[in-house]
């Protein structure tokens, strides 16, 4: 029996537990990506290497109509859901006390919770009341799903606004405030620069979450406007399809390649951070130096 | 009375809070008249956009739960209507009586086995994702950043696409059964679609990293120095861990348990897919009231008695948040 300290006992600890959840979490996706290659119909039995499903694919044109559809919804949804996010985290982190705080603070944070069929049958409610008022609301289509999108986004981009928010100096706001600007100049001369990054991270994360919503707006969307993951969702309910497997594949790489990069601008900060940081601490250490040489 | 060596009466210390609280409130009104009607045009549209599609379609859900089907556009009867001149409200309560008093106990049972699915797989992803929480937070900066990547990664994928590749693997001749078969752990493959166990795996696949996540950022809070201290001072490490970590990450605890029992009490697509006839939960129940039956009061009627159901782990979500906020 090997005897092993604390730390090296729980290294190894560390390194099984990261594996295993590794080996959960990608052995489902790595079997589908493999499968979109196979040649053969079936998708559990592997015959040959071909690009067939892909070619199937991009030949599908309801899929193609569904990503475009998708697609608009979701640029449209991110913007305006980063900017009522900022809004909202602009007031929960800088406005603390006013009437109706904290159901102000539940209304931005209950979308992210509730269970979507609950959210999707009070929206869909909702818009068939309105649609007797505003024609817009009535046909069900994009400005709707683009609505219900938004309520439930918003609330995301409020939670990755209001994270980077509160490490903000508010000293740095209330000296351009002392030196005249106003409150708006104060916005987009100060904070917004700063909060850049989170707004970034924002958008992507309400475009991810409105890409992928299928119950939200199954609900809400007429019976023109199909989505993907809708049509992803009918064509997996009928049976498993190799196409499913091409276009899953692409989705994951898509995802991968905006993650990786997402990375890459974290470690790239914090490598820019510990160098300032070394450079900082050097420029310190000499300057002591000379003041004791003197 | 007791009287301390300064002269600190119970009293004194009151008058004191008192004293303080009033001088709050005077800074936060001096904060009030410098902002003004300024603060206000921030606060008005989020307020308004979640008051509007927020809280109206509650109210609209509440109201139409009240009403019963009929062949009409929109399918269910008003409530308020104009007899001879009168105005008549009529509540109908059918729908709740519906779910309660049914005769097969359907509405109940999938009430029943949601809570009871919810609550099993919180607790399975509280079990997974508590180790990976720790592991991430404990080790090297680099591996971190490399690791938190891979994790958050899958979620950054369709949802449905998740769930379909678990359809794949978890097959007759899928790829699980091809393993066991091929080690000789088992004869013959094993039925794992269409049960309860392929629910528990979905929902646990889908939702841990929203468990993963609040640990996480609970433990790398954690004051290490303190589990040092125990260790030094010979507590084991079981005991180290249920009274020095377990209540130095409670809010994590409790947030991320409340991301993941709240959406899982009302899923609708992992049962649909994964899970066999049997695996009727309440999701299913709303989702079938509504496209396949079409009555919109009995699904509103559903929707209520979840929200009644979620009424107290929500309040402790946010309550756990303001915590969390407050400390912050």
């Amino acid at each position: 029996m090997v005897n092993l300290t604390k730390e090296q006992k729980s290294g190894i600890a560390k390194f099984v537990i990261l594996t295993a959840a590794l080996i959960f979490l990608y052995l489902p996706i790595a079997t589908l990506i493999v499968y979109s290659f196979n040649e053969s119909k079936m998708v559990t039995v592997w015959t040959e290497f071909s690009f067939k499903w892909y070619n199937a694919l991009f030949h599908n044109t309801a899929i193609i109509k569904a990503v475009l559809l998708s697609l608009s919804i979701a640029v449209c949804s991110a913007a305006a859901s980063v900017v009522i996010g900022t809004l909202a985290a602009l007031v929960m982190v800088r406005i603390h006390y006013f009437k109706g705080e904290s159901a102000f603070v539940l209304f931005m944070t209950a979308p992210m919770v509730l269970p979507e069929v609950i959210t999707g049958l009070a929206l869909l409610l909702l818009f068939v009341t309105l649609g007797d008022f505003i024609p817009w609301f009535a046909d069900r289509g994009m400005f709707a799903i683009w609505v219900a999108h938004v309520t439930f986004c918003s609330a995301y981009a409020t939670v990755v606004v209001r994270s980077r928010l509160v490490e903000l100096d508010i000293s740095v706001e209330e000296a351009a405030k002392d030196l005249g600007a106003t409150p708006f100049k104060v916005f987009f001369a100060v904070v917004l620069p700063s909060i850049m990054p989170a707004e970034v991270s924002a958008f992507l994360l309400s475009f991810t979450m409105s890409m992928d919503d299928l119950v939200i707006t199954s609900f809400v969307a007429g019976p023109e406007s199909t989505t993907l993951p809708m049509i992803i969702f009918s064509s997996v309910r009928r049976g498993l399809s190799p196409e499913i497997n091409a276009l899953a594949t692409i989705i994951i790489l898509v995802a991968a390649t905006c993650t990786f990069f997402a990375w890459l601008q974290v470690v790239q900060k914090q490598k820019r951070l510990a160098q300032d940081a070394a450079a900082a601490a050097q420029a310190a250490k000499e300057e002591r130096q000379a003041l004791l040489q003197r | 009375m007791p009287t301390g060596i300064s002269g600190i009466t119970p009293t004194l210390i009151r008058q004191k809070i008192k004293q303080r609280r009033r001088r709050k409130a005077e800074i936060r009104n001096m904060v009030h008249q410098e902002n003004g009607i300024r603060q206000y045009a921030v606060i008005f549209l989020p307020y308004l956009w979640m008051l509007l599609f927020f809280l109206l379609p509650f109210l609209i859900i509440f109201k139409i739960s009240f009403s019963v089907t009929e062949i009409a556009i929109p399918p269910y009867s008003p409530l308020v209507s104009f007899v001879d001149g009168a105005m008549q409200i009529l509540l109908h309560l059918e729908n709740y009586t519906n779910i309660f008093t049914d005769e097969d106990g359907t509405y109940l049972r999938s009430y029943l086995k949601s809570v009871q699915v919810a609550s099993f797989s919180t607790l399975f992803c509280l079990i997974i994702g508590y180790p990976i929480a720790w592991a991430l937070a404990t080790c090297k900066n680099t591996t971190r950043n490399v690791m938190f990547m891979l994790i958050i990664m899958p979620s950054w994928t369709s949802f449905v696409v998740r769930i379909y590749a678990w359809m794949t693997i978890m097959k007759k001749d899928g790829l699980i059964n091809d393993i066991l078969m091929a080690l000789g752990i088992i004869d013959e493959p094993l039925h794992m679609l269409q049960t309860d166990f392929a629910v528990y795996v979905g929902i646990v696949y889908c939702y841990l990293p929203y468990m993963v996540l609040p640990l996480f950022a609970a433990l790398m809070k954690v004051d290490y120095t303190l589990i040092e201290a125990a260790y030094d001072l010979g507590c084991r490490p079981i005991k180290t861990f249920f009274n020095s970590l377990i209540p130095q990450t409670k809010s994590g605890i409790v947030a991320g348990s409340m991301l993941v029992f709240i959406p899982a009490l009302g899923e609708y697509v992992i049962p649909e897919l994964l899970g066999g006839k049997d695996s009727i939960l309440i999701g299913r129940i709303l989702w079938q009231e509504f496209f396949n039956n079409r009555d919109w009061p009995l699904a509103s009627a559903v929707a209520i008695t979840m929200l009644a159901i979620l009424a107290i782990p929500i309040v402790w979500f946010f309550n756990a948040q303001r915590k969390s906020r407050e400390r912050v």
